[in-house]
């Protein structure tokens, strides 16, 4: 991505990843309705790739369940990530693709909000405000080559 | 809260988008919208419902963001992330692209005709605001690139009396621009807003400036005396901010020119009204919400736009695609 063959994180720390969510009694119950929560976000975007690593984003920590808020009454999801270096590159990147995937996933009621977790980035509050504009995001997803890194990051790899 | 917004109307202007803009014509008869499709529909009353009497949708590559009427009513300008501005000419019922403006590096985001008709600006992510003057040949030539924000230049608007232009930039600032010797300079920097500034409206007489931003705030600003050693002769002050009513991003913020009521567009959803109290200082003026819809669309609202002619009707369009209309009754 960076242009050719040095990482900016070379040796990154993995992660174990979680298990799969365990299902309740209620879950299979077509009459009970399931809120959308925590574990439901953290799972559609645990597995989102890196766009520098052949890893998830879960593996990396950049994305953890606890730096997931929903409110399903109030619409509203929050997601911080954090990223493996202060100074990562691919900050904005990561953002946009976890954005674009909640923005693709959830009903349009809800209000998407991605920030870095608080002092974890040299550019924290510039990418925060990138990612909260909307018509820059809507102007990215317009241009193809763009377009394709982030679904790039999006397919799901094979195992 | 004794005021009320009552629903007139609600339809789908741009399905499976967002509906970006609206704008009246100057008769009131018309509205335009624009959104994520690429197109700009023209709608029109009939009988008693909203009809598409034509839609434009060869123009432009990328989403249009804004759509602008001359003041004759006879010219439509689009703005558009391809980094294009269209001119199109209305003909019986249709309209015919007379022109393409090219010239920024990227998105534009915004584009206004000012009053006399004879000038337009745009604006874009590239950080210039470009004035082009209009002849009567419907050619156009640009006259001035001013870069005076430092980053992405949102809105742009004229003053309704004056030869003045303004500017809202996600620099968290707004700039004034007055003509010099041929050349638009920026002659006032208006700093107070913490966020991206989304969009601007003058007062029916020019005197005073509305701006709506990120940070969820309205600010009031007011033509004042410049500083003593001042280098410029225009200064604008803020003499109020309304904070504490939004709960998102105020995307967009109109004066109504016939009642003085100011209206927001919020991205809660939400539609206000606020109404300024008469008895308040003119140096310190005071503003209430008068009207509230908390849910009017189920998405963001991104525009709003009063009638030129008919007191009171708001048209308001949102992501949901949806534009809707209200009618504003004050009880005073």
């Amino acid at each position: 991505m960076s242009g050719g063959t040095r990482l900016e994180n070379a040796n990154p720390l993995i992660f174990q990843r979680s298990g799969e969510r365990l299902l309740t009694a209620t879950d299979e119950d077509d009459d009970v309705a399931d809120p959308i929560d925590d574990r439901e976000i953290f799972d559609l975007i645990r597995n989102i790739n890196d766009p520098e690593h052949p890893l998830s984003l879960e593996e990396l920590n950049v994305v953890e369940q606890v730096r997931v808020t929903v409110n399903d009454q109030e619409n509203a999801v929050s997601v911080e990530f954090t990223p493996t270096i202060p100074h990562c590159s691919m900050a904005t990147l990561i953002g946009l693709s976890i954005k674009v995937k909640l923005l693709r996933s959830l009903p349009d009621r809800f209000k998407i909000d991605v920030h870095i977790t608080p002092g974890t980035h040299a550019s924290e509050e510039a990418v925060n405000k990138q990612l909260a504009d909307k018509e820059r995001v809507a102007a990215a997803l317009e241009n193809s080559q763009l377009l394709e890194v982030v679904n790039q990051c999006l397919t799901s790899r094979t195992m | 809260m004794k005021d009320t917004l009552e629903l007139l109307h609600r339809f789908s202007a741009h399905p499976d988008s967002r509906c970006w803009y609206v704008a009246w014509n100057p008769r009131g008869t018309l509205l335009a919208s624009c959104g994520g499709d690429r197109a700009i529909r023209i709608w029109g009353k009939e009988d008693e419902s909203w009809v598409c009497k034509c839609v434009l949708s060869d123009g432009h590559q990328r989403t249009i963001r804004k759509v602008a009427w001359s003041p004759c009513g006879n010219y439509l300008a689009s703005a558009s992330f391809d980094a294009t501005t269209s001119i199109w000419k209305k003909k019986n019922n249709d309209f015919e692209c007379l022109t393409v403006l090219e010239g920024h590096e990227n998105e534009v985001k915004c584009v206004a005709w000012s009053p006399s008709g004879n000038l337009l600006a745009t604006c874009s992510r590239d950080k210039s605001v470009w004035v082009w003057e209009v002849d009567e040949d419907d050619e156009y030539e640009c006259v001035s690139v001013v870069n005076s924000h430092t980053q992405d230049v949102k809105h742009v608007t004229w003053h309704p009396t004056m030869p003045l232009l303004a500017s809202a930039s996600y620099d968290n600032k707004v700039c004034i621009y007055k003509e010099e010797d041929d050349d638009w300079e920026c002659r006032a920097t208006l700093e107070g807003h913490t966020s991206t500034v989304w969009s601007l409206t003058f007062d029916p007489t020019g005197q005073r400036l509305a701006s709506c931003s990120d940070d969820r705030t309205v600010r009031i600003w007011k033509e004042a005396q410049p500083d003593e050693g001042s280098s410029s002769d225009i200064a604008w002050k803020c003499v109020c901010t309304l904070s504490g009513f939004h709960g998102r991003t105020v995307y967009d913020i109109a004066w109504c020119g016939l009642t003085g009521a100011l209206a927001t567009a919020c991205g809660d959803d939400g539609v206000r009204v606020f109404k300024e109290d008469v008895t308040s200082d003119p140096e310190e003026p005071i503003f209430s919400m008068s009207a509230h819809v908390p849910k009017a669309h189920s998405q963001d609202v991104n525009c709003v736009a009063w009638s030129p002619k008919e007191a009171g009707l708001l048209a308001s369009c949102s992501d949901d695609g949806d534009i809707c209309l209200w009618s504003y009754k004050s009880e005073d």
